[in-house]
């Protein structure tokens, strides 16, 4: 393990930088934090949650595929796709790094999307441990260590240093670079602060919500429930929880066309949208009743059903503290899993 | 803070829908926490008992629910209604977007409702319980700090810390003292803006419209949006659009939407409110509302049931179109 004193960070920063863009939340100038291309002058904001999550580096929200150009009788097809270049994220915390594993089995299964592959492999990525989680923080119930977050590089922040410690060979490649920086530290030296950590998970409000009765097998169980309607009510159909979902991962493609020619994209879908997977004869899901029991479904239910067991959510809360109305999967675990108060 | 007590709310509700006098209840329910409440629809008194709340995050307007709530139901909907919200109310039924006779509104006077999100910033994140107190709030953490204590006029929601009325403009019964409509500052933060060259203030938009995740939020929970199907979300309308992929399509929507809630927009903040970037919409339409004000006379939507809004009424005073640039001038 690796230790540096924080009035040497922006030195840190500087020395990252200079082999790959590094990224890491900053202010947004509206009470939030986002990841920020480092600069000189660009401070580190050590908040909990970024507003947009960090699955914006791979997916983002909206990406050229192809271009078609029509040259009379011909069609040019162009592949407009840039390669990506080796990049840094600090900062991540650890439900966000899981949500990585959960959009990996979607976009890394066959056929592999070249698209999300390009930037996964240019990647290193520093999580951060997570002194202060919050209310709607429920990682734990997913099997997540907030006080051992993974990455290439784990980190921990205390009031005067900062720990770094590899877990990848990219990782440690990452900290080699370091050295004049950092001084070698004995892994204990984080030992308390991870003790810390575990003692306030344990007092955090939704510690205990349980899996139990989610995962595999269970789309019988739950299909038909009365619940969906009285838990939708009042639901706006918005998408507001899925596109600051770290692990929400659907999209549409699109034709956009130039006027001598087409781009195709493709964006964020959100099952809450009445146009979401629309096809000739229609759409699938005709009320929101359908629309919302989906996006809990899938990640409850569908895809553990396909991805042994791994549930697609993290427990990162942005859900909670975003949807409009409040109206949220911790809620609907509750409710469905006979939980309720 | 809120002067009109939960159980005043509750009792009348109970005893309405018990005596079938209502077939159901529209108000806000308990959430996990103590401060996420969902707007919701109760069928009997024991719901009602067991997960009504009215307190100082009861933010959300409810006006608009009525518009697909009364559709679903043969009886009355009894709706709870603050201030603001009965502007929305009357604007919906001006438009004529639900029937009337199907409503039973209760007024409710208020004091101002709180934002989470500034109570966290001055609090921490890790809330694990909230007290009213006569100033406002004691928080108390996860974080075994001492607790903290919030003043309630420093974490108002922008809409409440600018409330243009505490005065209810439709209902059928109000429970409580009526209040008065303000004189407030909500045009301050326009005059700033207008006070910029158009370069800075074309930039000021920018970095604010480039946050925009295009989540639509703001459109879904606005009682002036309530379009049966919405352009962006056509795909036969040719706008449609579902992200925004570059600053022209950011901010094609929001001009679309600031146009065509212009002078029906009874600046009831929700769109603001709901922002999860904090996006300040509310400015977008408050110079609309200012411009109206200055070119056509006072107005404000939703005062009165019915009203023609200047933008679609003609009268022979209407102001030419030069005069409006020599207005501009001045
Ligand atoms: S659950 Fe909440 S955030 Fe998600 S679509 Fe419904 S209202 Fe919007
Ligand atoms: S569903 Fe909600 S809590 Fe779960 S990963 Fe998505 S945003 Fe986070
Ligand atoms: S959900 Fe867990 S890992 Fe994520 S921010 Fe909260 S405490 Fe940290
Ligand atoms: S609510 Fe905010 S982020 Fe969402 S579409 Fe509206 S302005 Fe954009």
């Amino acid at each position: 393990m690796r230790k540096c004193s924080l009035s040497k960070l922006t030195d840190l920063f500087q020395k990252i930088n200079e082999s790959a863009s590094l990224y890491l939340p900053a202010t947004d100038n509206a009470g939030g934090a986002v990841y920020t291309k480092w600069a000189d002058g660009v401070e580190y904001l050590d908040v909990l949650n970024t507003v947009r999550s960090p699955k914006d580096f791979f997916f983002p929200q909206s990406e050229n595929l192809m271009e078609f150009k029509l040259k009379g009788k011909n069609i040019e097809i162009l592949d407009i796709r840039e390669e990506s270049e080796d990049f840094v994220i600090f900062g991540v915390r650890a439900c966000d790094v899981k949500s990585f594993e959960v959009l990996d089995r979607v976009f890394l299964s066959e056929p592999v999307d070249s698209y999300y592959q390009n930037r996964r492999a240019h990647a290193v990525i520093i999580s951060m441990a997570c002194m202060r989680p919050a209310d709607t923080c429920f990682c734990t119930a997913f099997g997540i260590d907030a006080a051992e977050p993974a990455g290439d590089v784990s980190a921990w922040k205390t009031e005067c240093d900062l720990y770094l410690k590899a877990n990848t060979e990219k990782g440690a490649q990452l900290l080699a670079k370091l050295s004049n920086l950092t001084e070698e530290c004995d892994d204990s030296e984080v030992s308390p602060l991870q003790e810390k950590i575990r003692n306030i998970m344990k007092k955090l409000p939704l510690e205990g919500i349980s899996l139990e009765n989610f995962g595999k097998g269970k789309t019988k169980e739950y299909f038909d429930s009365p619940l969906w309607t009285e838990l939708s009510e009042a639901c706006l159909g918005c998408g507001t929880c899925t596109f600051v979902c770290p692990t929400c991962q659907c999209y549409d493609i699109k034709d956009f066309d130039t006027g001598s020619g087409v781009i195709r994209y493709r964006c964020w879908d959100s099952c809450m949208y009445s146009d979401f997977t629309k096809m000739a004869h229609g759409n699938s899901r005709n009320t929101q009743v359908e629309r919302f029991r989906q996006r809990f479904m899938h990640k409850l239910v569908y895809y553990p059903e396909n991805n042994d067991g791994l549930f697609s959510c993290v427990g990162c809360g942005r859900c909670l503290s975003k949807c409009p109305i409040s109206m949220n999967i911790v809620k609907v675990m509750k409710a469905l899993g006979g939980e309720k108060k | 803070m809120q002067k009109v007590n939960r159980d005043v709310l509750l009792e009348k509700a109970a005893a309405m829908l018990d005596a079938g006098e209502v077939q159901a209840v529209l108000g806000w329910g308990a959430g996990e926490f103590a401060y996420d409440v969902t707007p919701r629809v109760f069928e009997t008194s024991d719901e009602l008992r067991a997960d009504f709340v009215w307190n100082d995050f009861c933010g959300a307007n409810l006006s608009k629910y009525l518009v697909s709530k009364t559709k679903k139901l043969e009886g009355k909907l009894l709706v709870f209604l603050k201030p603001c919200d009965t502007y929305s109310f009357n604007q919906l039924l001006t438009e004529h977007r639900f029937e009337r006779e199907k409503v039973y509104a209760v007024a409710v006077p208020c004091e101002g409702m709180a934002d989470v999100q500034k109570l966290k910033a001055l609090a921490g994140d890790g809330i694990s319980s909230i007290e009213s107190t006569d100033s406002g709030f004691s928080v108390t953490t996860i974080y075994d700090d001492a607790p903290v204590e919030v003043k309630g006029a420093d974490v108002l929601l922008e809409k409440c810390a600018n409330c243009k009325s505490r005065k209810h403009v439709a209902y059928d019964e109000l429970l409580g003292d009526e209040g008065e409509v303000l004189d407030s500052n909500r045009f301050d933060e326009v005059e700033r803006i207008e006070a910029m060259t158009s370069e800075e203030r074309f930039a000021f938009w920018q970095g604010e419209l480039s946050r925009c995740i295009r989540c639509n939020a703001c459109r879904d929970v606005c009682p002036a949006c309530t379009c049966e199907k919405c352009v962006f979300d056509n795909p036969n309308s040719g706008a449609e659009n579902k992200a925004p992929t570059t600053s022209f399509e950011e901010q094609m929507f929001h001009v679309i939407r600031a146009f065509h809630v212009a002078g029906r927009c009874t600046d009831c903040g929700e769109c603001s409110r709901v922002c999860p970037q904090n996006i300040p919409l509310h400015l977008l339409n408050r110079k609309f509302i200012k411009d109206i004000n200055t070119f056509y006379g006072e107005y404000q939507a939703g005062a009165e049931e019915g009203s023609r809004a200047p933008l679609v009424d003609y009268t022979l005073e209407d102001l030419e179109a030069e005069d409006v640039f020599k207005k501009e001038a001045e």
